[in-house]
This record gives C-alpha cells, sequence and structure tokens, in this order.
C-alpha cells in the first residue's frame, strides 16, 4: 500500500508534470493530446485486470468484466485516434 | 518481496516513466509521431505484466474471461479507431474517454461491494466514492456527448428548473456518498443506489449543453476520468494507475481552461449557461448590403495578389474541401508565386488543433499553418484573406460591439486585409446567431456556394488565366 504523504506527494508531482507538459504545446497540437492523453488514462485497464481478478461472485464477476472491456476499448480505441492523427502532421521540407 | 511483486512493480515504473516521456514528445510536432509510440510501449508492457500480479487470486476460468474482455473490447475499439473520419475524432475521444471512466467506476463498485474499500482506512474509502462518483459521471456525461456530436441525440432537451434540479440531486449525492464513509462495513444497496445517481447526474449535467460547447466539456471528462483513474490506482495501490491519473487529470484540467479561453467564456459559463443552443432570438445585423461576386474572379485577384491569408473553419471540414483548397493553394504557390499561410482560430474546428488535423489529412504541411498570436499582426499587411466555413470568429463586433454576445472574444483581424473574400453558403448567421459585420465591409466580397463547389471553381478559375 502507497499511504499518507507518499501519495500526497506523488499526487503533488504527477499534477505538475501533467500541467508543464500541456502548458508549453502549441495549440495545434492540442486534439492529439487531448487524444493521447485519453490514451495514457487506459492504464486503468490494469486495475480492471486485477479487480476482475479478485473479484468474488457473480455480480462483481460481472462487473469486472464489463469494466476490462470498457478499459481494453479505452486504451486501444485512444491509441489508435492518436495514431491516426499524429501520422497526418508533416513538415513542407519532408 | 518475490520474483514477480518486483517485476510487476518495476514494469509499471517504467510504463509510468514511458507515459510521461510519450506526452512530453507529443507536444512537440516533430516528435509527436514517436510520442504515441513510447506510451504505447508502456500500456503495452503494464497491461501483460498484469497477468502474474501478486493481489491477482484467479483460476483459469477468470483468465479466460479477462483475455475474452481485452479481445472483445480491444477489437471493438480497434476497428471502431481506424474507421471513424478525421471529422468525426472528437465525439471518439468522447467515447473511449467515457470507457476509461466507466471502467474506473467499475473498479471502484468491485473494491466496495467486495468490503475491501473498508478495510484500510477513512482516506482509501473517501477516493474510493470519489472515484465512482467522478468515473460514473465521466462515463454517462461523455456517451451523452458522443450521442449529440454523432447527431444521435439532435434537440437538446431542457428540463424546466434544470438548476435547481441538477443542484438537488448533487446534494443527494453528497449525503449518500457521506452515508457510505459512515457505514461500517460492505452497504451493496446503498453503493447501488449511489452510483446509479452518479450516471443520472452526469446525463443531467451534459444534456442541456449545446453542440458547440461539447468540446470543453469532452475535455472535462477527460480531466474527469484521468482524476478516476488516479483515485482507484490509490485504493488499489497501483502506482503507474496514480501518475498516469494525476498527469492526465492536471493536463486535461488545463486543457479545458485554454478550450474555455478561446472561447471567452469561462468553465462554470459553458456547464449553466446554455449559451450554443438557438434561443431564436434574432440579433440587430449590421445595416447594409452584402457585395457577391463568382469564384473565378476572386481565383484571378488571388493570382495577382503578393501574399494571401486563408482562414479555415468547420464548415470547411463539413464539405469535405480542404483537399480541394489545398489543391488551389499549391497552384497559387508555384504558378503564380503567391505567399500563402492559413490562420487558425483556437475553437476553429470542434476542439483546439482540430482544424489543423484536418489540414494536415489534406496534406498541408504544419510550418504553414499559424495560430491567432502569430498572424494577426499580418493582417493589414496582406493583399487578401479568404474565409471559408468561419463566422463568429471573424465578426469584428467581437471587438467593437460591447452589445454582442460574443464581446471580448479574441478574433482572427481579417477585416484588416487588403481585400477579403469570404466562402459561404448561405447568408444564415454562425452559431452564436450574431450577424456578423464583416460581410457588409466596403472591402469584403461574399462567394456564396458549397465550400468544395467554390473550391473546385476556384481552382478551375486558375486555368482558365
Amino acid at each position: 500500500m502507497i499511504t499518507g504523504f507518499v501519495a500526497l506527494y506523488i499526487f503533488m508531482l504527477a499534477a505538475f508534470t501533467g500541467y508543464e507538459i500541456i502548458g508549453r504545446v502549441p495549440a495545434i497540437l492540442h486534439t492529439p493530446l487531448m487524444s493521447g492523453s485519453n490514451f495514457v488514462h487506459g492504464i486503468v485497464l490494469v486495475g480492471a485486470m486485477v479487480a476482475l481478478g479478485h473479484a468474488d461472485g457473480f455480480w462483481e464477476t460481472l462487473i469486472g468484466f464489463i469494466g476490462v472491456i470498457l478499459a481494453a476499448g479505452n486504451a486501444v480505441g485512444g491509441y489508435v485516434v492518436t495514431e491516426r492523427m499524429l501520422e497526418m502532421f508533416k513538415s513542407s521540407k519532408d | 518481496m518475490s520474483f514477480w511483486e518486483f517485476t510487476v512493480d518495476a514494469s509499471y515504473f517504467v510504463a509510468a516513466v514511458l507515459f510521461i516521456i510519450g506526452l512530453k514528445r507529443m507536444g512537440s510536432p516533430k516528435t509527436a509521431k514517436s510520442g504515441i509510440k513510447w506510451a504505447g510501449i508502456g500500456m503495452a508492457l503494464a497491461t501483460v505484466v498484469t497477468l502474474w500480479h501478486p493481489a491477482m487470486e484467479a483460476g483459469f476460468f477468470r483468465y479466460v474471461l479477462m483475455i475474452l474482455a481485452i479481445v472483445i473490447g480491444g477489437a471493438g475499439a480497434w476497428y471502431t479507431g481506424k474507421k471513424v473520419e478525421m471529422t468525426g475524432m472528437p465525439q471518439m475521444v468522447a467515447l473511449y474517454n467515457g470507457m476509461g471512466g466507466g471502467a474506473a467506476a467499475a473498479i471502484a463498485l468491485i473494491e466496495m461491494y467486495s468490503g475491501r474499500a473498508f478495510e484500510h482506512g477513512t482516506t482509501v474509502l473517501i477516493l474510493a466514492v470519489l472515484g465512482a462518483l467522478i468515473g460514473g459521471v465521466s462515463f454517462s456525461g461523455s456517451l451523452i456527448a458522443w450521442a449529440k456530436l454523432e447527431g444521435k441525440m439532435s434537440k437538446t432537451i431542457r428540463l424546466p428548473a434544470q438548476q435547481m434540479i441538477n443542484g438537488g440531486a448533487a446534494l443527494v449525492i453528497v449525503l449518500l456518498g457521506l452515508w457510505i464513509l459512515m457505514s461500517a462495513g460492505s452497504a451493496p444497496v446503498l453503493v447501488t443506489i449511489f452510483f446509479a445517481l452518479c450516471l443520472v447526474f452526469g446525463v443531467l449535467l451534459t444534456n442541456p449543453i449545446g453542440g458547440a460547447d461539447m468540446p470543453v466539456v469532452i475535455s472535462m471528462y477527460n480531466a474527469f476520468t484521468g482524476l478516476a483513474v488516479a483515485f482507484e490506482g490509490f485504493v488499489l495501490g497501483n502506482a503507474a494507475m496514480i501518475i498516469a491519473g494525476t498527469v492526465v487529470g492536471a493536463a486535461g484540467t488545463l486543457l479545458t481552461l485554454l478550450m474555455a479561453n478561446g472561447m471567452n467564456r469561462s468553465i462554470s459559463n459553458v456547464l449553466f449557461a446554455g449559451f450554443g443552443v438557438d434561443d431564436g432570438a434574432e440579433a440587430d445585423g449590421p445595416e447594409g448590403e452584402m457585395k457577391s461576386v463568382e469564384a473565378f474572379d476572386a481565383a484571378a485577384s488571388f493570382a495577382y495578389s503578393d501574399s494571401l491569408i486563408i482562414v479555415p473553419g468547420y464548415g470547411l471540414a463539413v464539405a469535405q474541401a480542404q483537399h480541394k483548397l489545398w489543391e488551389f493553394v499549391q497552384m497559387l504557390e508555384k504558378e503564380h508565386d503567391v505567399d500563402v499561410k492559413f490562420a487558425i482560430h483556437p475553437v476553429a474546428g470542434r476542439m483546439p488543433g482540430h482544424m489543423n488535423v484536418l489540414l494536415a489529412e489534406a496534406g498541408v504541411p504544419y510550418d504553414k499553418i499559424f495560430d491567432l498570436e502569430e498572424i494577426n499582426a499580418e493582417f493589414p499587411n496582406a493583399d487578401a484573406a479568404l474565409v471559408i466555413g468561419a463566422n463568429d470568429v471573424v465578426n469584428p463586433a467581437a471587438r467593437t460591439d460591447e452589445s454582442s454576445p460574443i464581446y471580448g472574444m479574441p478574433i482572427l483581424d481579417v477585416d484588416k486585409a487588403r481585400e477579403v473574400y469570404v466562402v459561404k453558403r448561405g447568408k444564415g448567421t454562425g452559431f452564436s446567431g450574431v450577424q456578423n459585420a464583416l460581410f457588409f465591409g466596403d472591402n469584403t466580397r461574399m462567394v456564396f456556394g458549397d465550400a468544395k463547389q467554390v473550391c473546385t471553381d476556384l481552382a478551375n478559375g486558375l486555368k482558365q488565366l
């Protein structure tokens, strides 16, 4: 378990990181970045897998099953659309 | 620490590093393509090692279910993600984001139903409840946003006393949440009612918001899902989820503020004021006549200009005219030596940067595309400006008319160019319902017609010169 102030430090540093990453980005990349950050929270998949793994009984298992489907959709879908968008960015020198 | 405990933790650490490097690389056009790949490697690594996660008390059946669920969700998303048109990107992001929120809520539900969330102290329980709330709202809200942008819910239903109902629902949710916190052990019925209300609240919150404001809302729900994931990461003791979720929560919040700023609105204004839905009020328009010309005349004028600035709007993308436009621009540059630039307003398209993606799809290099701040000083020196499918973002009333609903919104100073050509389907107003003084200006010429047809005519006009 990650407890107390250690968790708070992680929250704080990660929040600063997120803020800094977006803060200096040209507007042309905002849509791909929103999509990219949408992909990154697809990491919820690992949590959903663990939750399904230790679920008990029918209902918990069903919710876990749906959770993993949703999470996998988030991760895979987020990746595919972000990659498709970024594929299109070219400089006139390329 | 067993071998697998170490391997899983180490892999999560590597994944978190890869996510941050990936997002950082996505912040520059040169490195963006590799950025998503780095993040993707992190995700694949984290997912695979999770099969050996020590907290997994799963038998064979559970593993089968798990793989099956990943295949179903992954294949479905892969297929839809590959198929969607570039103009449909915003609602697709909304849909995938809602799924993530739903997954975070599912984790919260399992941990609360099983009673595990009640065993590790108040902080864990509070975060589990908050994660269920935020994840649930993000899930149902994103689905509504998706349905609206997809055109499956064209009518905006406003309940009488909407704010009172929303406020009442919020109050009940808070009280139920507190009740869960005070119950000694698992309280399945209470948790179920609580979660159902969270879903309803997401619908109530999103439903009254007009389609034009949806991008801001999608971005907000993206930040919500990030937070929900971080909270559930804490409940499960999973550092990768805490870090990735928090980074997205912070980045998404900033992005939402940037978007709202671009429209000169505050977040609460977007959520509660319901601007962007036509209320039927007929605004007093500027007086005068619009002067209309044929595409051929416009093409001739551009050919003899030294510099041209093009302002594309969402109407261009709806008409799928960006390819034709780029063809025309290439002819201007190569055969007539015109210096052409594209100017993009922060809220052009349906999300910030959406218009850039649509132009990039047509092959326009990104170094020809400029932000509002970069280009506004150049309009007074430009021989000609061409506005296609944009309206409110070039309305000078935002600078001059204090009574205008869009007063104060930063606009592109198109009216300062020597000659302005506006391509428009008809004489109607933009989504704000405000008539545009630019169209009546002395130096403005209107080219009426479908954007794609006009771009084709422009190109043909050049060939005839």
